[in-house]
């Protein structure tokens, strides 16, 4: 009875750690997002005032300004909208269309340096892309993609393809070969059997990388900073900068334009999160 | 007509040489199971004859046709997997009916097939369900449903019970060899359960390190085995072998010194000084007053039980003759202490000579 009842405590007080320990990792992950979400809708003198004011008032005029002319502080947000969809619908595609061959051939097929070509890939993905940015720069200027939407989907479709092939190679391979062998008996020809039967199965697979892939490109600033220049070319991320004066920050008008870039990944990811629990491949043959 | 004819079918792995020149016939409508212990070539045989590997060497021909460079597709067969190989994310109705559906059948045509296919194997109320819903059982029918829906020239199964538990595997072997009663494909089997092969085959074709090693009937491998392993492979409890050397005209000398005459099978085929060893099925020593058949020609032997197993309608006797365990059976069994001594009696006619040398049996 006893005992009991001192594991009993015990167990409750670990799980009250438990949830403690979640709970503060969970608030440095979202704090910084609930802060974004909520600067957008205070007027800049409750941003910067000291003390913080704790009841936040609620106002619109920096959505207001951002979508005004450019006296009032505004910024070309569809532009940079369309710029960032573009580039990252784009480059997801032929990422994923190039990436899926890659991993497909890794999963199924025997070549030689097969290894090799496998680890180069990977290695690839260990440079850190800001330092590729001065000479992608270069080159790019010479060739004169320089400030082109066709120039970053370039960077970014060699960004992602590594890592979409890596995915999409685990993928593959936990799809027994008896599906498409049996496929082909079944009066399907190679190509047919990919489409009809592994490709279907490996959908969950295909769809995060896509999501991995897409997140990637709208998100990422470093290259896009140095390689889009106008209003024609810029992507979202590098929009936030239009906020940055000489001597001052316009943080509510910053925290408004990201909190329109968070809004489209946020519903895609809740589209196809579906998809990314994998568990598709499991019942068609026995484990 | 559907024959499948192999001949001097080679396959090579670089330069590993996994089948090494086979040659087979089968007739239309023939059953017929490749088996043997496991990296005997005859998976990769099945799946040369499936075209899901390439041919080294050889040529293998499907009525008539010959098909070593044809698709799977152009073939005209249906397999079943070992892991059954269903499409996880298609229903049964739609696992059943793809082929068809590629073959652009029309939607009438399908669902008749499908219909049909249901109902010789009993899965009418699931063709709604996906496979992974489905018992192990129930996936292994659907697998055969889809081989059926097809029509095709030759069954082939790949191992299709072993992934089953015991039970099911026995009821799965009885709608096999149904389905065939009713279909009356050719059907080409692999698995390397001699059970398996004996229960369902009408011909067995034993394989080893890529070589076949006899073919037959189930009971012509087990009555007349044409070497060692074919002895110890096919039939349980496994041929008891004793080594022996052959002395004089009248008998062979065991291992342990003892005596017997040869066998009439071997008579008059042995040298004098001939190693061999004496091959008898534990059916074939019997305690005295326990075997069927009292006027054959028999040597007695006075044996110590070293341990049994009862099986309920016949005990397995494990005793030793000079030295070597061998297996014996007693029919209307009574309780056996281990230790005790029984008179028991060998079938020589029953007995088997092999040469030790080459392992071949000598037959006359």
């Amino acid at each position: 009875m006893d005992r009991n009842q001192t594991h009993r405590t015990r167990r409750r007080v670990l799980k009250a750690l438990h949830f403690m320990a979640l709970f503060t990792v969970m608030a440095i992950i979202c704090i910084p997002g609930l802060w974004i979400v909520l600067n957008s809708f205070r007027p800049t003198v409750e941003i910067m005032a000291k003390p913080p004011v704790w009841q936040p008032s609620f106002t619109l005029e920096h959505y207001r300004a951002m979508f005004g002319g450019a006296g009032e502080g505004g910024v070309p947000v569809f532009s940079y909208f369309r710029n960032s969809m573009i580039v990252s619908v784009v480059s997801t595609l032929i990422a994923i269309l190039i990436g899926m061959s890659g991993g497909y051939a890794f999963a199924r097929y025997r070549f030689k340096g097969k290894a090799g070509y496998f680890v180069g890939l990977m290695l690839f993905r260990a440079v850190p892309g800001v330092a590729l940015s001065l000479p992608l720069f270069i080159v790019f200027a010479r060739v004169g993609i320089i400030d082109t939407h066709f120039g970053l989907i370039l960077a970014y479709v060699a960004m992602n393809v590594p890592f979409t092939i890596w995915l999409t190679d685990g993928f593959f391979r936990q799809i027994p070969k008896e599906l498409h062998e049996a496929a082909e008996i079944d009066g399907c020809t190679r190509w047919q059997a990919f489409w009809r039967v592994e490709f279907p199965v490996a959908r969950s697979g295909v769809a995060s990388a896509a999501i991995f892939a897409f997140l990637t490109s709208w998100n990422e600033f470093a290259l896009a900073s140095q390689l889009t220049r106008s209003v024609g070319s810029k992507t979202m991320p590098v929009g936030l900068l239009d906020f940055t004066a000489e001597f001052t920050i316009n943080w509510g008008g910053m925290c408004a334009l990201a909190v329109l870039m968070i809004v489209p990944a946020l519903i895609l990811t809740f589209l196809v999160q579906k998809h990314l629990i994998a568990g598709l491949t499991f019942g068609g043959v026995k484990g | 007509m559907t024959e499948v004819t192999l001949s001097n079918v080679v396959k090579t792995y670089g330069k590993l040489r996994a089948v090494h020149g086979i040659d087979l016939h089968i007739e239309d409508g023939e059953f017929v199971v490749l088996v043997g212990p496991s990296g005997c070539g005859k998976s990769t045989t099945l799946r040369m004859i499936a075209g899901l590997e390439a041919i080294s060497g050889g040529e293998i021909s499907i009525a008539g046709r010959v098909v070593n460079d044809l698709p799977p597709r152009e073939r005209n067969i249906s397999m079943v997997f070992q892991n059954y190989a269903l499409y996880p994310h298609m229903t049964v109705r739609e696992n059943l009916g793809f082929s068809l559906k590629i073959a652009k059948a029309g939607a009438e045509k399908i669902d008749k097939a499908v219909a049909e296919a249901a109902a010789i194997l009993g899965l009418e109320g699931l063709v709604n369900r996906k496979p992974a819903e489905l018992s192990g059982g129930q996936r292994q029918r659907v697998a055969m449903g889809r081989a059926i829906v097809r029509h095709p020239d030759v069954f082939l199964f790949d191992e299709p019970l072993s992934n089953l538990d015991a039970k099911l595997r026995t009821q799965m072997r009885v709608e096999i060899k149904k389905l065939h009663q009713k279909v009356g494909n050719t059907i080409i089997y692999v698995t390397h359960d001699q059970v398996e092969a004996m229960t369902l085959a009408d011909r067995i074709v034993l394989m080893q390190d890529g070589r076949i090693v006899q073919v037959g009937t189930p009971l012509d491998l087990f009555n007349t085995p044409a070497n060692t392993f074919v002895a110890t492979f096919i039939g349980s409890p496994p041929m008891n072998l004793i080594d022996g050397v052959v002395a004089g005209p009248q008998g062979i000398q065991l291992a342990g010194g003892l005596n017997v005459p040869v066998p009439p099978s071997a008579r008059g085929l042995l040298r004098d000084g001939q190693k061999v060893q004496l091959g008898f099925r534990a059916d074939d020593l019997m305690p005295v007053g326990h075997s069927v058949g009292q006027e054959r020609e028999q040597v007695k032997l006075d044996l110590t039980v070293a341990l049994t197993e009862p099986l309920g309608t016949e005990t397995l006797l494990f005793t030793d003759i000079a030295g070597t365990e061998v297996q014996a059976k007693m029919l209307n069994p009574r309780p056996v202490r281990p230790g005790e001594t029984l008179e028991f009696q060998l079938m020589l006619d029953k007995c088997h000579v092999f040469d030790a040398a080459s392992s071949d049996a000598i037959r006359g």
